[in-house]
């Protein structure tokens, strides 16, 4: 009866030798092709490089007036734009400017990323049933998977530092801009695409004149939720070596830095709180010709 | 060069089956299964059996029926947005049934444009962005369009409204966008599904009154799906009645009124008022003696209502009816006409009694 009690479970040296094999085999894999994978992203290296180039080397003042016009353009509320100076101002005077600078590079070097990839899948999706039905379960571990266990294989193929800390980020932060790409598009009215139809629109200029418009709400819901999934990675991307408030958290944690960890916490949800409102209000502002409904 | 002259609507033989395997039951509904036999052993269903429409070139067509009677289906093979499981559609001469994929989308940019119960306009766009719409699809640049696209919505009423978003009209106001959206394609065949079933009585009468003016001007071959006998009477040079996918009858509106198939087209048009459908000449007795020549006469054609209107000042006695050459063809009287207006929609009730 000891098989009900404990569960049976594969021969121990078998296990050992299968969990080997695979081990062996990434790791041979790593040493014949790492290079070549590595200078596969260096593009996107230099893109990480300049973009945090650009906001630490540019003096603050400019860097604060650009993100309040981007703020005002986009949600033409002042109260918002606001927000954002004191919570910029708060972030200087208590000497986390650079570190934030250096996150909020990385996060929009991310969303850039996530939107360039997850917006095709997500169109291709909608279209087909198929696709779909295998992109979904995709998704769905990619957003389970404990983030440290996918963070193995890509050091070990990227080694530490920014583009290995961007791809656990954008495999984290991605899936709810393609899923939401996905239902926007297929959420459209389909009298409206019908009518497309019967005018004689190809799919391509039912793609760009009816359903995307008409999926943009949606869609910036989906890079709102992609925005705020890769400010949640910062720490653990910080523990690859990537730049910015996490590190900072990071040393608070093993040092027991109360103050500095809630600092540099209290920055993160602030910038969070930026994005989070500017790209919300955006999505708002899409929509304004839905609510002026005729009295 | 001779301008081509647009060919008029031919569907023949139609069929529709949803479900499937559609294919594999046409024959055993051409021989004779009945709807409700498909839907039970076969799971499949019925949308259109055996469907004869000639529908000649400027004329407006109406195609009545109740909801499930498979209207909308019908009219949605004119332009292919639903493909038929059997039988031909031929616009202008061309069978557009064969038709491969691109062919069919420069058919529909350039000889059909279609008008929607519920408007589907785009909510994005502004009055005149959904306007240019068709024509964008075209390819056209945008400054021949707006000016094509202005003309329309000029024509159509809504002058100053360019700039407004649909959810800022009122429903006859939408209509009014989407019908100018269909008639800035300029396009001969114009296609309009239930257009006006979601307006409320004032206004549809209203839209009806739009498109009838505007028919006059552009004779466009117009297909109108309508679930209203009365819009159906006002509207159509000729109309077909639908039901459960069959046609029942076709005819003008005389014929409809005063010659109805069966019960069913009987029952519907029981509630009609006659004096606005059927023709003084319906009524009239024809020549024997040559007419007294100084008595007032009314042409062929004019309603009864109309004629009852025009004729409530002339002296009593026989009034003589003249076809559109002046020629002399009948005489009928004022008792007789207003006779006409009541005690046929009694026969009416007679009958089914």
């Amino acid at each position: 009866m000891d098989w009900f009690f404990k569960f049976p479970h594969m021969d121990d040296a078998a296990l050992r030798a299968l969990k080997k094999t695979i081990d062996e085999g990434f790791r041979g894999f790593t040493r014949a092709y790492g290079d070549t994978i590595e200078s596969l992203f260096t593009p996107l290296q230099h893109f990480l490089i300049y973009a945090e180039r650009f906001t630490t080397k540019t003096p603050w003042p400019i860097i604060t007036l650009i993100i309040l016009a981007i703020a005002w353009a986009a949600t033409r509320n002042l109260r918002i734009v606001a927000g954002c100076l004191v919570t910029l101002l708060l972030i200087g005077y208590f000497d986390m400017w650079d570190d934030t600078m250096r996150t909020i590079s990385m996060i929009f070097v991310c969303t850039v990323l996530s939107i360039a990839i997850g917006l095709p899948i997500g169109i291709l999706m909608s279209r087909n049933d198929k696709v779909q039905k295998i992109v979904n379960p995709i998704l769905d571990v990619m957003q389970t998977m404990p983030s440290f266990v996918y963070l193995i294989p890509v050091v070990m193929l990227l080694g530490i530092g920014k583009v290995p800390g961007l791809i656990a980020v954008v495999i984290y932060a991605i899936p709810p801009m393609i899923r939401l790409t996905n239902l926007g598009i297929r959420l459209v009215d389909r009298d409206v695409l019908e009518a497309a139809d019967a005018f004689g629109a190809d799919s391509r200029q039912k793609l760009f004149k009816v359903q995307l418009p008409l999926a943009l709400p949606t869609i910036m819901a989906g890079i709102n939720q992609t925005i705020m999934m890769a400010l949640a990675m910062v720490v653990i991307a910080s523990m690859i070596g990537v730049q910015g408030l996490g590190q900072p958290v990071l040393k608070a944690i093993a040092n027991q830095y109360f103050t500095l960890g809630i600092f540099n916490g209290l920055a993160i949800v602030g910038i969070a709180i930026i994005f989070d409102r500017v790209s919300q209000a955006y999505g708002h502002r899409l929509q304004k010709h839905r609510e002026i409904v005729h009295g | 060069m001779a301008e081509h002259v647009f060919g008029g609507i031919r569907i023949r033989n139609l069929y529709k089956i949803f479900g499937p395997d559609a294919a594999a039951h046409i024959d055993a509904v051409r021989n004779g299964l009945t709807k409700a036999e498909l839907n039970e052993k076969y799971g499949h269903v019925l949308g259109l059996r055996d469907i004869n429409i000639e529908m000649p070139s400027g004329s407006i067509q109406v195609i009545m029926g109740l909801s499930g009677s498979g209207k909308s289906t019908l009219i949605r093979h004119i332009n292919r947005l639903i493909d038929p499981t059997a039988g031909e559609v031929l616009v202008d001469g061309v069978d557009i049934v064969g038709m491969n994929e691109k062919d069919l989308r420069e058919f529909r940019r350039h000889q059909t444009a279609m008008v929607f119960q519920k408007f589907a306009l785009l909510p994005h766009r502004s009055v005149l962005d959904n306007t240019i719409f068709g024509l964008e699809i075209q390819g056209l640049s945008r400054q021949q369009s707006v000016d094509t696209a202005m003309r329309w919505l000029e024509r159509v009423g809504l002058k100053g409204f360019e700039k407004k978003y649909p959810n800022q009209l009122s429903g006859g106001m939408q209509q009014r966008v989407g019908l100018a959206r269909a008639l800035s394609n300029d396009a001969p065949v114009l296609l309009m599904d239930e257009a006006y079933s979601a307006l409320d009585p004032l206004i549809r009468t209203d839209m009806q009154t739009v498109l009838l003016d505007l028919q006059k001007e552009i004779r466009k071959t117009v297909v109108f799906i309508t679930h209203d006998l009365d819009e159906a009477l006002r509207l159509g040079d000729q109309i077909a009645i639908l039901r459960d996918g069959e046609v029942i009858q076709q005819g003008t509106s005389q014929d409809i009124v005063l010659r109805p198939a069966d019960d069913y087209v009987a029952n519907f048009v029981r509630e009609v008022n006659r004096g606005r459908v059927v023709h003084v000449e319906a009524v009239m007795r024809p020549l024997d003696a040559p007419p007294a020549a100084d008595r007032p006469t009314i042409t062929s054609g004019v309603t009864i209502e109309d004629a009852l209107r025009i004729l409530a000042t002339a002296p009593d006695g026989d009034i003589t009816v003249v076809d559109t050459t002046a020629k002399p063809i009948g005489t009928v009287t004022f008792r007789q006409l207003a006779n006409a207006m009541v005690s046929t929609r009694e026969t009416g009730q007679n009958a089914k009694a």
